[in-house]
């Protein structure tokens, strides 16, 4: 019986050295390469990461890679407050940084020289890495500028063409309905807030701001209301879907062609590649439709930076390697091609993309496109509590988009600018109305 | 062929509903001593049976297909990328999946022993010694059986944290060793199966307490505590959200936070549904190979309950 016992906490013992040894790739001790680990979704963000571990025997990066947006956030968000766990580095999206930044998550890089970096990116990525401030929290990896996207063959089939307008895209909605009623020329997603979001920036909303030490909330002003009102009206006459995008029913539409259109951002080529294959080359992209043809202008959907914790030993090496993944040509080149992002550093960018995307290779200026839009994005701030508005959109939007009314639309931007104001005070902010 | 099982109850209708889904099975049991099964109950199990398998064969179906077959073609359709979608899967960030799989194996083997052999001499403890405070840990117990494991992952990540073992293989392993629900039914088992006449006689013979339950009290216990380790190994094989909580590092991802993140990869880049409906679909191979294995004393186990109880 001894025996027995004791073989048994021997298997144990040799079952907990071979864990320990299994899992002992901390941060380096003071001899050897410093090691930093990088939470990120990016696709292939770790092939870029190689490129730098082979010039840098001294700074050793690990990508890890992370459940997309959100649970990253959160999972990092638990991590600060556990007090240990936290990366090195982590991608983080523009609208997450205020949130980050409340919970003291982000280190400050201006104390790391990120100041000289200004001139590489556009006025508003900038804007969104400092909160306008003197503090810089994050580098600009990718931006996501919107556009339309739709199905060349369907619209040239009717003798019809893109919208220049919000308002020719409503008659052309009308007129692929009318055409064929199982084909739509879009969906308003109550699921994907983003999206909204990037619509409303476009119309020159403005949903938080800072006034002096207090926050401000505009949500429910004309900007937004316009879009709503616009949305809630094509809803109601039933000439847009009301159901949400990514599900399985919107990707069968794309692939059949009951989807027409599809308002997106310049990562659209992944997606429809990767859900809709056997549409390449069918599709083409312009610029959103404009509220005001003389002042074009777009918003943002998605877009990353890549900032470093509070918890990093290491910030000065951190910043050493952020600044290359997202400024080095080399770099922003395999950002670009490797991981299909469109990168943030926009002469690099401009030089690393001269090629349509695969799935494009009909529309040969693709990227001269997306270059002219890129430069309307409209600025825009984001608060504290962007997970609140956000989740306040989808459950108002929702209700909205199944009531199918205008007037639902409307009353649903009343109620996401009462929640989001009424957690601002709840959380400890001084809103002023 | 648990669907025949179901129709024809004499073959034996345990394997079906163990191996199929988690129900309840009193109504194929009692069909037992009846050679003539009713048409209604048959009817009955038969739906009962479409209704659980029919997820598996869209899975099975839909892991033949690729990207865009999925969502043009109809549901039930094969089609002939089953192989394809496997060397996809398997080549996927260099083979990440397997590690994931192995990973999966560790949690819920070592995981699952560990929790039943705790479980076991805890239920021992409890059915066959009085001390002082007895009940009040029983009791305790109880509760929690009743607090479900996902509400425990946040605060057991921040004792992690304190130790500095987050992001570790510990930190998924050491929380599932205790289930008290693994410890109440060793509890019963222990009091059904092991007579405290036997464990006299031991100590009358000078065996030590440790020894009595190792070489007496566990073989005795032995059918009740593979379903213990059943149980335990099917929750940790499915376990998402502490692993999910607990783990940054990719390489320590058990398969259901990895296929999490092939689904989830933020709205810019699409989802890896072909992958992630592979990686689902052979996930649940071991759990059924251990379903036909452990079947045996299982049974042995259940008719135990059903004369004891």
């Amino acid at each position: 019986m001894h025996r027995i016992f004791r073989s048994s906490a021997i298997a144990a013992v040799a079952a907990a050295a071979l864990l320990t040894t299994g899992c002992s790739a901390g941060s380096g001790g003071d001899s050897g390469p410093v090691e930093l680990s990088y939470w990120a979704w990016a696709p292939n963000l770790e092939q870029v990461v190689e490129i730098w571990n082979e010039q840098n025997p001294d700074i050793q990066v690990t990508v890890n890679k992370q459940d997309g947006g959100d649970p990253a956030i959160t999972k990092l968000l638990t991590a600060i407050k556990a007090g240990s766990g936290a990366p090195d580095m982590i991608q983080a999206e523009y609208q997450k940084i205020a949130t980050l930044v409340g919970s003291d998550a982000l280190a400050d890089l201006s104390d790391q020289g990120a100041g000289d970096l200004e001139d590489v990116f556009s006025e508003g990525d900038w804007d969104q890495v400092t909160l306008g401030g003197d503090a810089i929290y994050a580098i600009p990896q990718d931006t996501a500028p919107m556009m339309f996207f739709y199905r060349a063959d369907i619209l040239d089939s009717l003798g019809l063409t893109a919208p220049t307008t919000w308002e020719e895209y409503a008659e052309l909605a009308r007129a692929v309905h009318t055409a064929n009623p199982d084909q739509l020329l879009g969906t308003f997603s109550a699921n994907d807030a983003g999206w909204f979001t990037g619509l409303a920036q476009q119309a020159d909303a403005e949903w938080w701001g800072i006034d002096g030490e207090a926050w401000t909330v505009g949500v429910d002003e004309e900007p937004t209301q316009k879009v709503a009102e616009y949305w809630g009206g094509l809803v109601e006459e039933g000439v847009i879907g009301n159901q949400p995008m990514y599900t399985p029913e919107w990707n069968a539409g794309l692939n059949d062609g009951s989807q027409v259109g599809w308002l997106s951002a310049v990562w659209a080529p992944g997606v429809l590649s990767g859900n809709a294959p056997d549409t390449a080359g069918l599709w083409e992209a312009a610029p959103m439709p404009q509220w005001d043809a003389d002042e074009p202008a777009t918003g943002n959907w998605g877009g990353s930076t890549t900032a470093v914790t509070t918890q990093s030993e290491h910030p000065e090496e951190a910043m050493e390697f952020i600044t290359w993944l997202n400024t080095d040509p080399e770099a922003v080149t395999a950002l670009a091609d490797v991981s299909g992002v469109y990168p943030a550093a926009q002469e690099a960018a401009a030089e690393a993309l001269t090629t349509a995307p695969e799935f494009f290779s009909n529309q040969t200026d693709f990227y001269d496109v997306v270059a002219e839009v890129a430069e309307t994005a409209n600025p825009f701030t984001y608060g504290p509590n962007v997970n609140v508005a956000y989740s306040a959109y989808n459950d108002e939007f929702a209700k909205a988009a199944d009531a199918k009314t205008q007037a639902a639309f409307i009353e649903a931007v009343t109620q996401m600018q009462k929640i989001t104001i009424d957690d601002l005070k709840s959380a400890g902010f001084t809103v002023k109305e | 062929m648990s669907r025949s099982a179901l129709e024809a109850p004499s073959s034996d209708p345990t394997i079906a509903a163990s191996a199929s889904a988690p129900a309840p099975t009193p109504t194929s049991r009692s069909l037992l001593g009846r050679p003539k099964a009713s048409p209604l109950s048959t009817t009955i199990l038969i739906l009962g049976a479409v209704y659980c398998l029919f997820p598996v064969l869209w899975v099975v179906m839909a892991a033949s297909k690729d990207g865009g077959e999925l969502f043009s073609t109809f549901t039930l359709a094969p089609s002939g990328n089953f192989f394809n979608n496997i060397v996809e899967l398997s080549q996927y960030r260099g083979g990440l999946y397997w590690r994931w799989m192995l990973n999966t194996a560790l949690y819920a083997g070592v995981g699952a022993l560990a929790s039943t052999w705790v479980s076991a001499i805890a239920g021992y403890v409890l059915a066959k010694f009085t001390f002082p405070g007895k009940s009040t840990v029983f009791t305790v117990l109880l509760m929690g059986v009743l607090v479900p494991g996902v509400i425990l992952a946040i605060p057991q990540y921040f004792l992690m944290a304190q130790i500095g073992l987050t992001n570790t293989y510990w930190s998924v392993l050491l929380p599932q060793i205790i289930s008290p629900y693994g410890i109440y039914l060793s509890r019963i088992y222990a009091a059904g199966s092991v007579p405290t006449e036997v464990i006299e006689a031991a100590r009358t013979e000078g065996a030590r307490e440790f020894s009595i339950f190792n070489r007496v009290a566990l073989p005795m216990m032995g059918p009740g505590l593979v379903t213990i380790f059943l149980f335990q190994f099917v929750a940790i094989w499915n376990n998402f959200m502490l692993p999910y909580i607990m783990l940054g590092d990719d390489k320590l991802f058990p398969i259901t936070v990895g296929l999490s993140g092939l689904l989830n990869q933020g709205a810019s880049v699409p989802s890896m549904y072909t992958l992630v409906i592979m990686g689902a679909l052979l996930s649940i191979i071991p759990l059924i190979a251990m379903f036909l294995l452990l079947q045996r004393f299982w049974k042995v186990d259940l008719a135990a309950g059903a004369v004891k109880a």
